[in-house]
């Protein structure tokens, strides 16, 4: 029985005079609390097949303005349908917010790397795509589609959106080319540059770099222990571990630190503004890809549409200029601009096969262990 | 008016207020304290049901424990140098006689127009390597190299002294301000010094202030994340930390819910005791 049957009926006991006034109008303002409680009138315009709006979430800043732009407002022109854009913080708390929502609430969203897609996976809120309904997704390099496929039997939720690095940033006016390189991810072990190391709080990035720093295969780690050692001493050489992009940027032109792991295009912002700030990929440095997520429940033609204006090239290169991380089109498919070609982590060749990627399956089996483990070591233990 | 409708009136108009705590406060910490019973799955998901894995963990497990006590003494820390730093210029702003008194209120509440968090961050400008406070101290000879005033306990207090200060000032503010003068005016002809005046008067008449004070900063010091997230170093966590981190990071809505449940328990038992030893009705007699 649907909502306005529900109070028909009521309505129709009180006419016939089986319900009183009080009862019925108590019986009304409860309903009224309940819905407000649990739904809101803008969840069921999202669900709807055509909705007036649907929801897209993002990181804010410059890659926000360059969707407004080339995707959100033609796409507005062209279907009726207004794009809501909101922002977040992480991933992490992303997730939080869509599980305290309503389905349909949330409806696209700019999440990071393949452990976030399985993971979304996993707490059920993957959509199934109709690709036939995106026909810019021909122009996305196969690599990156084929880790989510791996994931959702062959389907996708998402289509790949950027791709980027997570290697070693260091200033040259303290630290030169050739120790980095001799070094590579160890120097973040070097005692010589202690209280001027730093390093992301994210424990999924410290247990990759603490596998590289032990000489493992971060995708198949034989001694965690060792792993932990490695975090510890790094935790006692580190000034900050940071938490944002922002953070990152403050701490290392603020000679703050010396030397840390950064994320490729924050520190291609760096070095556009003159920062002499190195960009080091040591061996088995850590790739990462984001994609463009449809959350389940959400109106699902009127996203692929969105989808598929994302992925236009004018728009997918314009965000990536402002980003600075490169785009997942293929540049055997697509032309690309200099500026995009000279962007760190950038593979002409569209084949990714020198960067390294999170095993999904891997790291998601050992989430709740590590990640809680990693808590204690951070603090001391 | 009849005696029935006498006696229901304080009821009807206390209704709001109960409705917006039951609704607002007592529901909510029920799901929270619920929840706490429940486990988390591998995927990330929770399994409801009612087990003791959580409460388990948390009581047995010293690393809450010892964080727990660091955020204590962290908070005790923080309202002792608020109370210090707070009573000189409340009493100032208190007994002043200037014309300018509505300025210097407006003065102390200035900081509140400000976000919390920018006013946390501003510290970096001014403690940070290049900060204006190491630019300073070299320009001046004084140092050779930058000293490293950011990312430790010290930062983490600091930050919350500068965020609480307000509270405390306001609040004992708001007790000096209310103490007759005659009573002042009294001790002085009785042949008191100034000095014993206030000993004697002033500073047990604004008691019950710098309690109130004391307690706010204690209570919102103790339940802080962001101050040692943006000033704190890798091993400065505060207990809502760990919090934020069960639910945000690790997904644990659970385990999150069970360390909420802790932290409002241990802090309503110091609030109870403090209750008992400074006694709550006269805190409010602060708030006049």
């Amino acid at each position: 029985m649907d909502d306005t049957n529900r109070y028909e009926r009521l309505l129709d006991r009180y006419r016939d005079g089986s319900v009183n006034r009080r009862s019925f109008l108590s019986l009304i303002g409860a309903s009224a609390a309940a819905y407000g409680v649990m739904g809101s009138p803008f969840t069921k315009f999202a669900q709807a097949a055509t909705p007036d709006q649907i929801r897209f979430d993002g990181w804010g800043g410059v890659v926000s303005e360059a969707f407004r732009k080339f995707a959100f407002d033609p796409y507005a022109a062209k279907t009726g349908i207004k794009v809501v854009d909101g922002t977040f913080g992480g991933a992490d708390e992303y997730i939080a917010r869509i599980r305290s929502g309503q389905p349909g609430e949330f409806n696209l969203a700019h999440l990071s790397g393949v452990f976030d897609y399985s993971r979304y996976h996993e707490l059920g809120l993957t959509s199934e795509l109709n690709e036939a309904n995106i026909p810019n997704l021909s122009n996305v390099i196969p690599a990156l589609q084929d880790v989510f496929r791996k994931i959702t039997d062959g389907k996708l939720s998402a289509v790949p959106y950027d791709y980027g690095t997570t290697s070693i940033a260091y200033n040259r006016k303290f630290i030169t080319d050739e120790e980095v390189k001799e070094k590579g991810a160890k120097i973040l072990l070097d005692p010589k540059y202690k209280g001027k190391i730093g390093g992301w709080s994210d424990w999924k990035t410290r247990i990759w770099y603490g596998a590289l720093q032990t000489d493992q295969n971060p995708n198949d780690i034989k001694d965690i222990e060792a792993v932990w050692d490695a975090i510890r001493t790094n935790r006692d050489l580190v000034l900050k571990y940071w938490t944002s992009g922002a953070e990152l940027m403050s701490l290392l032109t603020e000679d703050e630190i010396y030397v840390t792991e950064g994320w490729s295009g924050r520190i291609k912002a760096l070095q556009d503004q003159g920062h002499d700030i190195g960009y080091f990929d040591p061996k088995g440095g850590l790739g990462w890809q984001e994609c463009i997520f449809v959350i389940k429940g959400s109106p699902m033609e009127a996203c692929e549409e969105l989808v598929n204006f994302m992925l236009e090239p004018e728009v997918a290169i314009a965000v990536a200029e402002g980003q600075l991380y490169p785009p997942s089109l293929d540049p055997q498919k697509v032309k690309l601009t200099d500026k995009i070609k000279n962007l760190p982590a950038f593979d002409p060749a569209g084949t990714l096969s020198g960067l390294n990627f999170f095993n999904a399956d891997y790291w998601n089996g050992n989430e709740a262990d590590w990640s809680k483990t990693y808590s204690r070591v951070e603090r001391g233990y | 008016m009849s005696d029935q409708a006498y006696t229901a009136r304080p009821w009807i108009l206390l209704s709001p207020a109960l409705g917006a705590v039951t609704f607002l406060l007592a529901v909510p910490v029920l799901f929270i304290i619920i929840y706490s019973f429940w486990l988390r799955s591998a995927a990330g998901a929770e399994i409801p049901g009612f087990f003791l894995d959580n409460w388990k963990e948390v009581f047995s497990d010293a690393f809450y424990r010892d964080i727990l006590f660091s955020t204590l003494r962290i908070a005790v820390i923080t309202t002792v140098f608020c109370a210090l730093l707070g009573y000189v210029p409340a009493y100032f702003v208190a007994m002043s006689q200037t014309q300018f008194k509505a300025l210097l209120l407006l003065l102390l509440i200035l900081p509140f127009w400000i976000s919390y968090i920018i006013r946390t961050m501003s510290w970096i400008n001014i403690l940070g390597a290049s900060g204006a406070l190491n630019r300073t101290l070299i320009y001046f000879g004084l140092i050779a190299e930058p000293v490293q005033f950011l990312y430790n306990e010290g930062a983490v207090i600091l930050g919350l002294v500068h965020f609480l200060l307000p509270f405390m000032v306001l609040n004992v503010f708001v007790s000096i301000d209310g103490i007759d003068r005659n009573l002042l005016d009294a001790s002085r002809s009785l042949g008191a010094s100034g000095f014993q005046s206030f000993r004697e008067v002033t500073l047990p008449l604004s008691l019950p202030g710098l309690a109130a004070g004391g307690l706010l900063c204690f209570v919102l010091s103790a339940g802080t994340y962001i101050t040692p997230l943006i000033l704190g170093g890798p091993r400065d966590a505060m207990f809502a930390n760990l919090v934020f981190e069960a639910i945000i990071t690790q997904l644990n809505w659970p385990l999150g819910s069970a360390l909420s449940i802790v932290l409002l328990v241990v802090l309503g038992a110091i609030v109870t005791v403090y209750n008992r030893l400074a006694g709550l009705g006269q805190i409010a007699k602060s708030f006049g």
